[in-house]
This record gives structure tokens, C-alpha cells and sequence, in this order.
């Protein structure tokens, strides 16, 4: 399809804005290079995006079981609370005598989140997962500093872990200690024991853990750390499996993030705007970005906590996203948040069930709300990896699993079909991946050749990055 | 309680045993038992006829203003109608980051238009995908500029008092020194600037037109810094970029900013939009997504999530940033909007509102209200104010008029006004002004 700047004619333009109504004034300073914007009337510019908008797979457009992502159903209300005027039209440095239903928002959700989360302090400042991660590990930083305790410069995070885990610890300035996982998948205590020390500043740990499994031990995890004089960061990514069953906070963690796009239902936006809400326990909320709301009476103001580390963005978090959030939580209730959990984990349990007819599963056992599939022997046997087997379901109108993570499984694929897909769409997605199984075996050169009836032909990514073409020329 | 869970009884009766368990919570065998929640301490679900009953009520105990003279980094400008349109549609709103690139070329294809468009309005030579917001794009630029012998950072004190405070956050976090360099006569002190930079600076940031409105010397900044041997960042207003000389043009060698003013709801703080282009030279050294061109096994052309050896999911700990989820959704917000705006649009809305913030700008001074600083401007300036009460006596009158006034700073009001504010209601506020002064 023709890009946008391909389209149209420089003599198109809308009429959007009124002539000048007072003496017109010009920078002394002009740019003199010519300035190239798309020229379209509006039904060329809306075709285009509608065009755009076709080639793109949304979670409306089928099965979207990409784990980790919690790609779960959006609901519509939740876009028209956000989209309210006195929302979205207000200004986010106008007196807060102006603005307290929207700091009685940030207020309501931070307390129905400090509970799900087994938490005292929260900011919705952190603007996406890795933000959070970045503002929790800064709770860390600021703990240890504000005691003096200097010597801990290490963090550990699993060999599991998600990529953002040790790039956050790194930029927090701290160095990453990788433990090995135990053949389980989980936390192998003596490698966890033996790299705790006193320089340990604190772990980083998703409980349920990357490959799907609650990790049993997880208290004896916490204890291990916080005995070392470490402290324990949970990230939340894997939170949908667990809210409103099991608290983070319970589990032994200091503090955690929540992407509140994945677990609270907000949309993913093509990979953004997210809100990474970070919770912590008492101790560490004199270390909170700053502002915090707090309520006194009915009145709500901004406060800055005692020892706050500083601010992790502009103004006050990705403020209409957490509004859909609210939204959700609201909705669902005490009852719906667990239920949600719950049917989370079977629906991944029951996906598991029906795949593990022909395919081998990485760990198998109950899981949580997602599983990892390893497909090495398909592999071995037909050539077909789990790329070919994507491509694959690209050619069927699904959207495949997460491929080849977490790091510690070959040939992995990440299942996560969410609680808001029925049992009808699992056995026909089911059937698919069995169908795909067989292709790999009778007809392996037709997986290695899909997606054929996708947008667009495998494309060569070696190429895009030896010699980049990230702009149009004009 | 609401509820989006599908399954009916009799259908997880039957899933439970398919998979060999009783009840949901055997599912949860791992979990020691007395840890279980019992009850959540949170309110009661609702149907949706209550939640939006609810959440309505929220949203008008906010104060909504018929006329904005406020901005300090939050800008109130018009959003032509396609762009709520193009942006609602389920696809774009709904669909994940684009890894599988085959069933995602609408997205990476908008990113990678994005992504010239805002090397069109910087003239610059590469821009990511996006970032969280103006003061985070700015904050990840300086381990960009960073090398074993150049460690210090400097930001001046006319950038955003949020930009400095990021700033400040993402150097404490991996122990670089940040220096903030004094302002003079609103602007950046250009003699305190040449005794500051030695041989271990890196960078030097500024934003322009700079938190006060004025415009910086950026021409004799960018020589003074390039001289010490630093980088030049600049963070640029993007209305502004339609029609002032571009950061390209002052020798920046990364420009950052703001882009909540492309199309973006002010909406009490976010989601907004940061940006950031640099040159092809500094290229891989960029924080965050980038998509590029390419071609496919039949030789079409298609885009792709490229140089992505520098992030997060390959480069762990040695990654430029563990940025991940960025602002798609506000970048795609953005690229409609410049679509629609087009060249003609976006030097149309640069020129009213500076127009018309100068207009302001001289009617105040005619009843008394001086500009605090001299200089270029753009559509933000500071007036003077007489007494210590004056700011908020003068905010309160227009607020009872339904105009949301000037920001209260140090020693004065930052005013902004923008293309969507007209002579009449300027007017307006100059004469109830002129009756509390």
C-alpha cells in the first residue's frame, strides 16, 4: 500500500482553522528547510487509515493468546469514561479545588490497587511496565542510599526473567546477577543462597513466574533475600493469574508494578500509552515519586512523600488509562477480580489440555494463566520451528504466542489465552495449532513458506538493520 | 458484579474436568494455603448503567474552562475531528506491540510515517518510534552522549521544572552527575555555560522556546557546547518546529520534546507523547523502537521493528534503555494529526498562536502588566505581577468568567495562548484583568 506522503497533491490541504483575527507576527529566526506533511482531502486521509487500520490485528479481530501480554478483551466502557470532557478537558496545572473528581479517580483506584496488591504506598505515576520497573527498583536505590548502605550494588533476577528485569536493574546503576532456574522452572534456592551477600541491594522475581508456574517457595524466595538485607521486587506482569486470589504483598514483596494494561483491561494501543502503577509497603513510601494524592476529609491535594526520589515523568502518570482501569475494577468488584483471576488459569489449563494431544509441553503440570510449549522435537523430527508454526497461525487469522521466550525453554511457545476467551474459541484455535502439528509432519515446506495469506511475506529483518531505511525521502 | 468472562457453568464444569480438577482454587495448588485472599477490601462490582453513573460524577466535579490562557507544558490546541475518528477504530486500539511484522504492517507502516514526519519537523535524520513524554525522552538522551571520559550531564535551569526533575531522577539512577546551569534574564546565562563546560562534559540540554516562552540563543549555545566537545540536545515545542528554525539548524545533534500539542488532549497530565530524532551518526546509540523499511521473500515492500539488537529483549542488561511499551497509540494520535493539519495546518496553528499571545502580550502591557523578560517569544510569556496577591486576585476573576489564567511562577504569571483562543475572549480577559489590577 502507497505511504501517506505518496498520496494526494501539495495543493491539497483541509480547512480546519479561521484566518487571523490580530496583527500577525513571524519568528525573526525561520526554518528555511521546506516542511513535507502529508496533502489530502479528508476522504483520501480517512481511506488511508482505513486501509492502515485492515492490516493491522487487533484483540477484536480473533484469538490472541500472546503470553505475557494478557491480551485481554477492552471493554467500550471503559473508552467512554476515559473520553469524558471533564476528563480529558481539564488541565493538569489548574488548581486542585478545580480538578477533585479527577484526583478522587487517582485516589480510588490507588486504594483498590494497594489492596489487590498486599501494598501501602502507590504512584500511578510510571507511565508503562518498564517504567514501573524502573520507579520500583528506584524505591530500592533510594532504601538503601537513604541508610548509608552503599555496598549494595547488586540485583538478582532469574534467568527467566523478562529482558526489561536486568535492563532496568542497569540503568537503576546497579550490576545484574543472572541465577540459573532449576529444572522445574522455578527459583533454585541454593543458587538464590549463594549469590545473596551483602551486596545484594534486592531480587526481582514475576510470581507466577515466565514459564506459568506459582513458584511454591516463594516465601522461603522473599525470606532468603530480605535474611541477605536485599529487598524484593515484584514484577506484575504476570498479575492476571493471581489478583484477588493471592497478594504480592503476602507473598513476602517489598514493592511491585502492575501493567495496568495488561491485567486491568486497558488497551495496548499498538504498544502504548500503558500505565505501570507501582505499589510498596509502608517503609519504602517516604521514597515515592512525588506528587502522591491523599485525602483529608473529602478534600484531595497533592503531597510529596518525606524522601521521595524524585518524579519518573511530566505531571501526574498516564492519567485517562488508569480512568479505564478504574473503570474495570469498578465494574468487576470484589467478586469480579478473583473470578477474572480464576478463569484466567483455567482457561490456560483447559488451551494446555487440549494442545498437549501432539504437542510437548515445557512444564508439565497445572499451570497458571499461561504454559510454555517446547517444540524441539517437532524440530528435530520435521525441520518445522516455532516461527514456521506462527507463521502458521498467521495464515489461520490468529495471532500467534509469544515465540521464543522465555529464554530458558527452546524452540518456546507462550501461551496466554486470558480469561475473556470462550471455551468455543479455544477448541477452534486448539484445533488449529493440532492441524498445524500435522502439516509440520506431512507437509513441513508449506510452514516454512507461511504466512502466505497474511499482508505481507516473511520479511527480511537482517536486511532492515544492515542498511536502515527509517524515513521517507522525499 | 460485571463480569467479561464468557464460560457458563456447565462449560467449566466440563473444562475442570478436562483438566483433572474439582474447583478453581485446586487449580492454585502451589500457593501455601493460608495465604489465599479472602476477601478483597474493595468496593462491590457494578452494572455498567452504575459505573458510568459513578465515574460521570467524578468527571464533573471537574472544573472544565470555556477559554485556556494556560500552558507550561500542557497545551490546549484544536484537534480536528478525523483525528478522534482514525484514532478510536478497534484495530489500532486494541492490537499488541508488532513483533508478528506480517499481520502488523498497518501499525509498523503509521510508525514508520510518524517517524518521518518528525524528522521533517526537527530536520533531523532518524526518530524512534516514541517515548513516554517529553521529560523521559529528554532524561534517556543523556547516556546517548555518554562515554568513559564524558560523564557529566548539564540541563538549564529555563527547561521545564518536570524535564529537570526526570533529569534528575534518571541520573541519580545510574550515577551520573547532573549540573543545572543558572538562568539570566530568563534565558540560559551563556557566560555561565562557557565557564561550566569542561573536557568531561557530555551533553547539554535545553528546551526551546524555553519554559519562560523566550527563545533560546540556541546558535551561540550549540557553538559553545560543540566547542567544549559535548552534544547538543534540544527539546522542541512541535507547533513551533512548523515555523522556527529547526534544531537541524542550530547543529542539535538530538531533538526531543513534547508532542502532547500533535493532537493530544491535555487531559490533566497524560498520555502524552515524547519524541526524539537524532543523526544517522548517533543513530544506534537510540533508546527505544524503531521501524524500517524493507522487503518481503516476494520482494514487496514491507516494515519491521528494526535495529533491535540495542534493546531490552535481546540486550538484557546491556540494552540503551529497557524501554518497552512506549505511546503508540499518542504517536498515532500525532502522525493523523500532522496528516490532517498538513504543512499549510501546522504553520497556520505556529503562526496564530503566536499572533495571537503577542496581541495578548501587548494588550496586558497597555493596562499595566509588563513582560517580565525581554526577547523573542513564541505563545508563552511571563508578565510581571505589582503585589504578592496579584496573580491569584487576577486568576480568580477570570476564573469566574470561565477563563482558566496564566500559571502562577516565580515573581510573575507564564501565560499561553494558542490557536483556538480568540480576539474577543483575549479581549475579555484583558478587560476583567484591568478591573482587578
Amino acid at each position: 500500500m502507497k505511504l501517506i506522503f505518496e498520496r494526494g497533491s501539495a495543493e491539497q490541504h483541509l480547512t480546519l482553522l479561521p484566518a487571523c483575527d490580530v496583527p500577525e507576527v513571524h519568528f525573526e529566526q525561520e526554518r528555511q528547510k521546506e516542511l513535507h506533511l502529508p496533502h489530502l482531502c479528508e476522504n483520501e486521509l480517512t481511506r488511508h487509515y482505513t486501509e492502515i487500520a485492515k492490516r493491522v490485528h487487533g484483540v477484536n479481530d480473533g484469538f490472541y493468546p500472546l503470553g505475557s501480554c494478557t491480551m485481554k478483551y477492552n471493554p467500550k466502557i471503559n473508552e467512554d469514561m476515559a473520553a469524558l470532557p471533564g476528563f480529558t478537558k481539564i488541565h493538569p496545572l489548574q488548581d486542585v479545588e478545580t480538578v477533585q473528581g479527577a484526583m478522587e479517580a487517582l485516589y480510588t483506584i490507588g486504594e483498590s490497587l494497594s489492596d489487590i496488591f498486599g501494598m501501602d504506598g502507590i504512584t500511578l505515576q510510571p507511565s508503562a511496565g518498564a517504567h514501573g520497573e524502573f520507579t520500583g527498583v528506584m524505591l530500592i536505590k533510594a532504601y538503601h542510599t537513604d541508610r548509608g548502605d552503599l555496598a549494595r550494588n547488586k540485583i538478582i533476577v532469574p534467568d527467566s526473567a523478562h529482558g526489561t528485569n536486568p535492563a532496568t536493574a542497569a540503568m537503576c546503576g546497579f550490576q545484574v546477577v543472572n541465577i540459573p532456574s532449576g529444572e522445574d522452572g522455578c527459583v533454585d534456592l541454593d543458587a538464590l543462597r549463594a549469590a545473596v551477600g551483602p551486596d545484594t541491594a534486592g531480587l526481582m522475581l514475576t510470581n507466577p513466574n515466565t514459564v506459568g508456574i506459582f513458584d511454591k517457595n516463594i516465601l522461603e524466595i522473599t525470606q532468603i533475600v530480605h535474611d541477605a538485607g536485599g529487598l524484593c521486587y515484584y514484577d506484575g506482569a504476570n498479575l492476571n493469574a493471581v489478583m484477588g486470589v493471592v497478594r504480592p504483598g503476602d507473598m513476602g514483596f517489598d514493592c511491585i508494578h502492575s501493567n495496568l494494561h495488561k491485567t486491568f483491561s486497558t488497551p495496548h494501543g499498538g504498544g502504548g500509552p500503558g500505565s505501570g502503577a507501582v505499589g510498596c509497603k509502608e517503609f519504602l513510601k517516604k521514597y515515592l515519586p512525588g506528587p502522591i494524592i491523599v485525602k483529608d476529609g473529602d478534600k484531595y491535594d497533592f503531597a510529596y512523600p518525606e524522601k521521595s526520589f524524585g518524579r519518573v515523568r511530566s505531571f501526574w502518570g498516564n492519567f485517562t488509562v488508569v480512568l479505564k482501569a478504574m473503570t474495570y475494577i469498578m465494574t468487576l468488584g470484589k467478586e469480579g477480580i478473583p473470578e477474572a483471576s480464576m478463569n484466567a488459569v483455567l482457561n490456560a489449563n483447559y488451551m494446555m489440555s487440549l494442545l498437549k494431544e501432539k504437542y510437548t509441553m515445557a512444564y508439565d503440570e497445572i499451570c497458571m494463566h499461561e504454559f510454555v510449549m517446547c517444540l524441539v522435537d517437532l524440530h528435530d523430527e520435521t525441520g518445522v520451528s516455532a516461527l514456521d508454526i506462527s507463521k502458521g497461525l498467521l495464515d489461520n487469522g490468529q495471532h500467534p504466542p509469544t515465540m521464543y521466550f522465555p529464554l530458558i525453554v527452546h524452540e518456546a511457545l507462550m501461551i496466554e489465552p486470558t480469561e475473556t476467551e470462550s471455551k468455543e474459541s479455544m477448541d477452534e484455535a486448539a484445533e488449529t495449532y493440532l492441524k498445524l502439528y500435522d502439516l509440520a509432519k506431512t507437509d513441513p515446506e508449506a510452514l516454512h513458506a507461511a504466512p502466505v495469506k497474511a499482508n505481507c511475506r516473511r520479511l527480511d529483518e537482517v536486511g532492515a538493520a544492515r542498511n536502515p531505511i527509517v524515513r521517507y525521502t522525499f | 458484579m460485571g463480569s467479561y468472562v464468557p464460560t457458563t457453568p456447565s462449560e467449566r464444569e466440563e473444562m475442570l474436568k478436562r483438566v483433572g480438577v474439582g474447583t478453581l482454587k485446586d487449580l492454585y495448588k502451589n500457593v501455601p494455603s493460608d495465604m489465599f485472599v479472602k476477601e478483597l477490601n474493595i468496593p462491590t462490582g457494578m452494572s455498567e448503567l452504575e459505573v458510568r453513573a459513578a465515574v460521570t460524577a467524578m468527571a464533573e466535579k471537574n472544573k472544565v474552562y470555556k477559554t485556556i490562557l494556560r500552558g507550561a507544558g500542557a497545551y490546549n490546541h484544536f484537534i480536528p475531528a478525523v483525528v478522534k475518528s482514525v484514532t478510536s477504530r478497534e484495530e489500532i486500539l486494541t492490537c499488541y506491540t508488532p513483533y508478528q511484522a506480517e499481520i502488523s504492517q498497518g501499525v509498523l507502516q503509521s510508525i514508520f510515517e510518524f517517524q518521518t514526519m518528525m524528522c521533517e519537523l526537527t530536520g533531523m535524520e532518524v526518530s524512534t518510534a516514541s517515548h513516554y513524554d517529553g521529560a523521559t525522552a529528554a532524561a534517556e538522551t543523556i547516556p546517548m552522549c555518554k562515554d568513559r571520559k564524558r560523564t557529566k550531564a548539564y540541563v538549564s535551569a529555563t527547561a521545564h521544572p518536570h524535564t529537570i526533575g526526570v533529569m534528575q531522577t534518571y541520573c541519580f539512577a545510574n550515577n551520573t552527575e547532573l549540573v543545572v546551569l543558572p538562568a539570566k534574564d530568563g534565558k540560559t546565562d551563556l557566560e555561565a555555560l562557557k565557564t561550566a563546560l569542561g573536557d568531561d562534559a557530555a551533553c547539554f540540554y535545553i528546551q526551546q522556546p524555553n519554559y519562560n516562552g523566550l527563545m533560546e540563543d540556541a546558535d551561540a549555545i550549540a557553538e559553545i557546547v560543540h566547542a567544549a566537545g559535548a552534544k547538543f540536545v534540544m527539546g522542541c515545542n512541535p507547533i513551533a518546529l512548523a515555523n522556527m528554525k529547526t534544531p537541524a539548524e542550530y547543529g542539535a545533534d538530538i531533538a526531543v520534546g513534547e508532542g502532547q500539542p500533535l493532537g493530544l488532549d491535555i487531559a490533566f497530565g497524560g498520555p502524552y507523547l515524547g519524541f526524539m530524532c537524532t543523526t544517522n551518526a548517533l543513530m544506534r546509540k537510540l533508546p527505544g523502537r524503531i521501524v524500517g523499511q524493507t522487503k518481503d521473500a516476494d520482494g514487496n515492500t514491507g516494515y519491521v521493528l528494526t535495529l533491535t539488537a540495542r534493546e531490552q529483549h535481546i540486550r538484557r542488561e546491556r540494552a540503551s534503555s529497557n524501554i518497552c511499551s512506549n505511546q503508540q497509540l499518542c504517536a498515532f494520535t500525532a502522525g493523523v494529526y500532522m496528516a490532517a493539519m498538513g504543512t499549510v495546518g501546522m504553520k497556520q496553528a505556529a503562526t496564530l498562536s503566536m499572533s495571537k499571545a503577542h496581541y495578548f502580550a501587548s494588550e496586558l502591557e497597555k493596562i499595566g502588566l509588563k513582560r517580565k523578560y525581554e526577547g523573542e517569544f513564541f505563545h508563552e510569556f511571563v508578565t510581571e505581577v505589582a503585589c504578592p496577591n496579584c496573580a491569584k486576585r487576577i486568576n480568580d476573576a477570570l476564573a469566574e468568567n470561565n477563563i482558566l489564567g496564566g500559571l502562577a511562577v516565580d515573581g510573575g504569571i507564564l501565560w499561553c495562548v494558542t490557536e483556538v483562543v480568540t480576539k474577543a475572549e483575549l479581549d475579555k480577559a484583558v478587560a476583567i484583568i484591568k478591573e482587578v489590577l
